[in-house]
């Protein structure tokens, strides 16, 4: 990914920063929030004016049956079976899982391995349908009209069953950031509003035509978490979504939410950055959120939440931001999860694919994918296509490290990117580790940054995953001792078992002949008995 | 005198620390030997045998005592190799064969007559059926040592490479694969290594 970041880097303008005038110009990028660190990236946020339009039926969905963290669900319908929209069409396998809704009427046309957005390109088992144009709805779910009269309980299960995850790209399943805890009780709920990557501007847009929604989603939230205070965070760059949010509150007379300005700066969406910038508080290194009493949801997940409880629809369509210099009607657009990709991508007019670089996400934080003919999920919340000459820095090469501390400054979680980087190139991840490898958030300042085209944070990602591998080998290995000390147990058992029956069959066997000789001796009238 | 009182303090001293000593080594008294656990625990745990001796704990014992190089686990590869050396304090010595892919036995089912013989071979039990019965490998346990190969009279198992998968997929170091993607107008996509 961090190669597709140095093409980007440029592209946003980090070409400026290059040369004498680098250190003025970067003192200008390295912005000051709640969270030290961070980067201003050029927005790019072209879709900021265009209104959200809804994407026409696809021919063909294809659903994975995982987009969210946690464990893959199995498909409860069968090929060639009528599924309604909304209708459930695989179930959770496991706690951390979330279900996955047919996202219109029409036939099942086979369940079978397809390629899924993700940086492998490697396939995933899918639920394919061929919608039937009707879009019939199943209405199992009855809507919540009046969400503060019913207990928190039902509300939660409600999120579980519409198959709600985070849709800012983390996909974490939201039932479970919802729990109440009494050790932990939440005190304030964040609504994620700051859309801090450049290019995307769903959130944005949500802000302004849904605002009502929205706000009526955060007043859920915070009736399931029993939470007493609610916080809008939306950045300074969008001055009309401000203003849409407090004329929404204003309109419902809510007085236990507020909005909250904050100044731009990249990565303040990112949870934990966030919570600091709001709260001036820390969450914990490997502690959750919930820990220090507070929970955050993104501006599209808390829509989804309001259409699940009160319109009573699952999780079915989302809104995401098509941009980048290759499309040349850029939009924000309402897709149905499972819309192949470049069926989007031709609503925006682009229909020829040869030479443009897809990115799912962010140009900061996004994986370029490798195939094509895939479907948007849940976590898409941006697709970019870039023409290949406008990153001309597909050329740029690694250089040596030359230690100016870029990286350093602006890493928002404080890690020292440099010296991090280095373990990680060679190996050492148990120096890593002491280095706080497992904090990093993979937000790409770093990368951004470097002047020498270090990708940081793909050597991050790399050792995140050897570290992960060799955990697994390590738990693999020890079963494979157990079974095999086993094994060598139960045989020593066995042949220590084998041999005793020998032994005992040969003691009977002496036994019985020393018995015979006795007889014989009685019969003979000796009266010998002692040897029995 | 003052040899005497010398001589004296030095042997009660000696006497004492013998005495501690003695009394540690009694309380203190480790079953096995450390080190061969400690050789053992870093090693892949395959029981493949390619290092000749007869399985994981056999070599880390052979290496513990000093008789083997540090260098003859194959699947451990390099890691292993690094951090036998690195236990043994000794340097470290380059590992001759390389490590194949990792590999899982499969049972072609409707050849295999039942004889339990492959099943007396695996070492890690990851064989289950019963005489006259088909027998079947139990993926998830399977070590991919091979050692169930050769005592397959019809030879009905065949090592097949592990199916990559995507929960186990993980980022490559940089610069090591970049991609090329080229996609045809029909929407099929060719990726290659550059």
């Amino acid at each position: 990914m961090s190669g597709l970041l140095d093409r980007f880097t440029t592209l946003l303008g980090k070409g400026a920063a290059k040369g004498a005038a680098s250190s003025i110009e970067l003192k200008a990028m390295i912005g000051s929030g709640g969270f030290s660190g961070g980067v201003h990236p050029k927005q790019m946020k072209i879709t900021a004016g265009s209104p959200i339009v809804q994407s026409p039926l696809p021919p063909r969905l294809i659903l994975p049956l995982k987009q969210h963290i946690g464990q893959i669900c199995t498909p409860i319908v069968e090929v060639g079976e009528r599924v309604l929209r909304g209708q459930k069409i695989a179930k959770s396998q496991g706690y951390v899982s979330a279900p996955v809704h047919a996202p219109t009427s029409g036939t099942v046309l086979a369940i079978e391995e397809h390629a899924v957005p993700h940086p492998s390109g490697m396939g995933r088992l899918c639920i394919i349908i061929e919608p039937d144009g009707k879009d019939e709805a199943d209405e199992s779910l009855p809507p919540i009209t009046d969400y503060r009269a019913e207990d928190p309980g039902v509300i939660r299960e409600r999120i579980r069953l519409s198959g709600i995850v985070g849709l800012g790209g983390a996909v974490f399943p939201t039932f479970i950031k919802m729990l109440r805890d009494h050790r932990h009780p939440v005190e304030m709920v964040i609504l994620n509003g700051i859309e801090c990557e450049p290019y995307l501007t769903c959130d944005h847009r949500l802000m302004l035509e849904h605002s009502a929604a929205i706000v009526r989603g955060l007043d859920i939230i915070m009736h399931a978490v029993e939470a007493q205070r609610g916080v809008i965070a939306i950045e300074d760059n969008k001055p009309d979504a401000i203003a849409a949010m407090q004329q929404a509150l204003a309109d419902i007379a809510f007085e236990h939410i507020e909005v909250r300005v904050l100044p731009t700066l990249y990565p303040q969406g990112s949870e934990k950055q966030l919570i600091q910038s709001v709260t001036g508080r820390q969450v914990p290194a490997g502690k959750l959120p919930l820990h220090i009493g507070v929970l955050c949801q993104n501006v599209g997940t808390t829509r989804a939440i309001h259409d699940a409880v009160c319109l009573g629809q699952p999780l079915t369509q989302r809104v995401v931001t098509v941009s980048g210099d290759a499309v040349p009607s850029p939009a924000n657009i309402s897709v149905r999860i499972g819309t192949p990709i470049p069926f989007v991508l031709a609503q925006c007019g682009l229909e020829d694919l040869s030479g443009v670089r897809l990115i799912h996400g962010g140009p900061m934080m996004g994986e370029r994918l490798s195939r094509l003919n895939v479907p948007l999920v849940k976590s898409t919340n941006g697709l970019l296509a870039m023409r290949q000459e406008a990153l001309y820095s597909e050329n740029a090469v690694e250089e040596p490290c030359i230690r100016c501390g870029h990286c350093v400054t602006v890493c928002p979680v404080g890690l020292v990117p440099n010296e991090l980087a280095w373990h990680c190139r060679n190996d050492q991840f148990d120096r890593g580790q002491e280095y706080d490898l497992f904090d990093c958030i993979e937000c790409g300042c770093c990368s951004y940054v470097c002047p020498s085209h270090i990708p940081l944070v793909h050597y991050f990602r790399y050792a995140k995953g050897q570290v992960a591998k060799i955990e697994k080998e390590r738990s693999f290995a020890e079963l494979s001792k157990a079974r095999s000390e086993a094994r060598d147990n139960r045989l020593a058992h066995e042949q220590a078992e084998r041999a005793a029956r020998r032994s005992k069959v040969r003691k009977q066997q002496a036994g019985d002949a020393a018995g015979e000789e006795v007889s014989g001796a009685e019969t003979s009238g000796d009266g010998k008995e002692d040897k029995a | 005198m003052n040899i005497l009182f010398a001589v004296l303090l030095l042997g009660g001293l000696a006497l004492l620390a013998g005495i501690v000593l003695a009394i540690a080594s009694r309380v203190f008294h480790i079953e096995g030997d450390p080190m061969m656990e400690r050789i053992d625990a870093v090693l892949p745990q395959t029981q493949c045998g390619q290092c000749g001796y007869p399985g994981c704990k056999p070599y880390a014992t052979a290496v513990a005592s000093g008789e083997v190089d540090v260098n003859k686990c194959v699947p451990g590869g390099e890691r292993a190799m690094l951090a036998i050396a690195d236990l043994m304090g000794v340097p470290p010595k380059e590992v001759e064969e390389e490590a194949a892919p990792p590999m899982l036995a499969y049972i072609r089912e409707d050849e295999c007559i039942g004889c339990t013989l492959c099943i007396k071979a695996c070492p890690v039990d990851a064989i289950i059926g019963a005489p006259k019965q088909y027998h079947t490998v139990v993926e998830s346990h399977c070590t991919g040592c091979t050692l169930c190969v050769e005592p397959c009279p019809v030879d009905c198992i065949d090592m097949l490479g592990k199916p990559e998968v995507l929960e186990e997929w993980t980022w490559s170091a940089p610069g090591k694969s970049r991609l090329v993607i080229e996609d045809s107008a029909e929407g099929e996509t060719h990726v290659r290594a550059a």
